[in-house]
């Protein structure tokens, strides 16, 4: 198993009060709640955060993109990554983001990722997203083509790596006379390609088929949901005649260890219960817009009794497996339990969760560096490491 | 008047209608919430006028077409339709965005149409004058903006919803954004060109309407030519339905002026 460090940059020093104002942390949150001196430090923080993970032993980095939130600082990635690529020596830097349909010209991610990839010398992992519902409002593209973009951008980026150009890309949405990639991607025959979604067979189906065999991560969901869709995506495998490697398996889960279980559990709860309560708050409406789900998922959606906009608590994510606190060994034990079951090859960590501050990530991230990665390569993952 | 329900494949598209009545056709083009049920003004019209209310490809009962990509594609299918059923001398009454239908058509080809009739239409652009963020409401919102006299409104969310009918409002949802979402509401072009319209027009309008404000009525009445723009008092976006009565009147009275 590979072991990633993944950041989502908050404006941790939001005003909490916010909601008594406003209904949500993203879109249409004023920003003038953002102060560019603290953004200036925390941008600084976080930047050291990731390098301190390459420093720490972590096999990779992962940054991100939204828009228009507190939730997340990074709304242009390659910012981000290409800040990264020279200041870190080995991780791998993977790009969770792009999100492709919101993009007017596709060939920008092509030529981003192929930068970062020659700068780094092979170190990149491309992320292809739509961007989740609230994108579509922050970037006013219509989320009823959200689909049809992104397959199409995703055609041309990947044939603009790996075909000789120039050549004529005719597609519905994009029409290009010239696609001729300067630079070609360090990686032959293109960087590893990563599909991060919140579960859908449509995009399992997608993922999985034997041309790409892309890694599909699944973020932040509850455990039950993520075995759930990595059998999927083995099913649909041997549906295509192969057998799904671990490698095409990654899971993405905010984690906290401490001393204890009882010392981990106080000091994460007020930070992971902000991320939950406050940078994630949004309405329904600005989660999903239509198209941005098919209709068949939006009925489920409908008629399933929804979290969002609930409270949530430390116990209520912790049950679900969607937040995994405690010490050194139950860690160990529950991300054990969970890999031996399920199967991932990639586990991304997100270790900085809403207003958890500097010294308490430091720490976080030293202990489960020291005491929860080398037992798990060791342990359960041995065989994965050893194999991809 | 009693009315019929039927389906027809027009422009490969499997469409669904509701028809009644006899006398001059009255095409009635429905806005975002789609035409799912024969409502009581148009019974009232099927007493004069040969009522034909289609749901739009896209919407409730009709089928998705592989072409629809813009409002455009509906102003086309429109005239497909007029063609289908052989009409002439038309009255094309248009709700909301089927008002912006209506528009598109008309710039397009309006020799088949005797009348115009707008309620509360988007489709140009006012700078300065937003229009409100319908794709942020929540249902419940969505319905208490429609009204100005919220006992309509209490009388919508009293009604229990079923799978079916959740299915169909989900499906006109998507649609509307496909129309509408970018630019939100209006086609940049259409306001170049509604000086081609010379068919008689009545631009009608709630004077309390929260989804398109009542501002656009005299903007779009000064641009096609001719037009007599109107407003409903104590009335929203819908005032076929909160003024069913003064409606039908308005509507009747402007079609007979027309033909005179």
């Amino acid at each position: 198993m590979k072991f990633y460090f993944m950041h989502l940059m908050p404006y941790a020093d939001l005003d909490l009060d916010y909601d008594k104002d406003y209904n949500s942390a993203w879109i249409t949150l004023p920003n003038s709640y953002y102060d560019p001196k603290k953004g200036h430090v925390l941008y600084n923080r976080y930047l050291d955060e990731l390098e301190y993970a390459d420093q720490l032993g972590f096999d990779g980095v992962c940054v991100n993109e939204h828009h228009q939130n507190a939730y997340g600082l990074m709304p242009i990635p390659a910012v981000t990554a290409g800040a990264l690529s020279r200041r870190t020596k080995n991780v791998k830097i993977a790009v969770l983001g792009r999100a492709l349909p919101l993009l007017n010209n596709p060939l920008v991610v092509a030529e981003e990722f192929t930068m970062l990839d020659n700068i780094t010398g092979g170190r990149l992992i491309a992320g292809f997203v739509r961007g989740i519902g609230a994108e579509y409002h922050a970037w006013g593209v219509n989320p009823a083509e959200s689909h049809g973009r992104f397959h199409e951008a995703h055609d041309l980026i990947t044939r603009a790596w790996t075909e000789t150009g120039p050549f004529h890309f005719e597609g519905k949405y994009y029409d290009f006379e010239y696609v001729n990639t300067w630079p070609r991607p360090y990686q032959q025959p293109r960087p590893p390609i990563w599909i991060p979604s919140q579960g859908s067979s449509e995009t399992i189906e997608w993922a999985a088929e034997p041309s790409r065999k892309y890694t599909y991560l699944q973020t932040f969901t509850p455990v039950a949901m993520l075995a759930k869709y990595m059998q999927m995506y083995k099913d649909v495998a041997e549906g295509y005649g192969y057998e799904a490697s671990e490698d095409q398996l990654g899971w993405s889960v905010p984690v906290y260890v401490a001393e204890t279980d009882e010392i981990a559990r106080r000091e994460a709860k007020p930070h992971i219960e902000n991320f939950l309560n406050k940078f994630l708050r949004m309405p329904k409406e600005m989660l999903l817009p239509p198209g941005y789900l098919s209709l068949k998922s939006m009925m489920g959606v409908m008629k399933a009794k929804s979290s969002i906009g609930s409270q949530q608590t430390i116990d209520s994510v912790m049950e679900k497996g969607m937040f995994i606190c405690g010490s050194p060994a139950t860690v160990r034990e529950k991300l054990e339990q969970y890999q031996t079951e399920i199967g991932f090859g990639h586990l991304l960590t997100l270790l900085q969760f809403g207003t958890l501050p500097a010294e308490l990530t430091r720490k976080n991230m030293e202990i489960y560096a020291k005491e929860v990665i080398p037992y798990l390569r060791e342990g359960a993952g041995a065989k994965i490491a050893a194999g991809a | 008047m009693p009315f019929r329900e039927f389906t027809e494949i027009i422009a490969g598209c499997n469409t669904r209608f509701m028809r009644g009545g006899s006398g001059q056709p009255l095409l009635f083009l429905h806005g975002a919430n789609g035409a799912a049920t024969w409502l009581p003004f148009m019974e009232a019209l099927s007493g004069r006028y040969d009522v034909i209310v289609p749901e739009h490809p896209g919407f409730g009962a009709s089928d998705m077409p592989e072409w629809l990509d813009n409002i455009g594609d509906l102003a086309f299918f429109y005239l497909d339709v007029i063609d289908h059923f052989g009409l002439s001398d038309v009255n094309l009454v248009g709700q909301s965005i089927g008002g912006w239908v209506a528009m598109e058509l008309a710039v397009r080809n309006d020799t088949s149409l005797a009348s115009l009739i707008l309620n509360a239409p988007p489709g140009i652009r006012i700078p300065g004058l937003r229009k409100p963020d319908i794709f942020l409401w929540s249902p419940e919102e969505t319905v208490r903006n429609l009204f100005h006299d919220q006992s309509f409104a209490e009388h919508v969310l009293a009604q229990p919803i079923d799978d079916a009918q959740q299915m169909v409002i989900l499906k006109n949802r998507l649609t509307t954004a496909k129309l509408a979402w970018q630019p939100r509401l209006y086609d940049p072009d259409l306001e170049k060109w509604l000086h081609r319209i010379a068919t008689p027009t009545l631009i009608l309008w709630g004077e309390q309407d929260k989804v398109i404000q009542p501002g656009y009525g005299p903007k779009l009445a000064g641009l096609i030519p001719g037009a007599i723009s109107e407003t409903f008092a104590d009335c929203g976006h819908l005032p076929q339905v909160e003024k069913a009565d003064e409606y039908v009147a308005r509507v009747s009275r402007f079609i007979e002026e027309v033909a005179r």
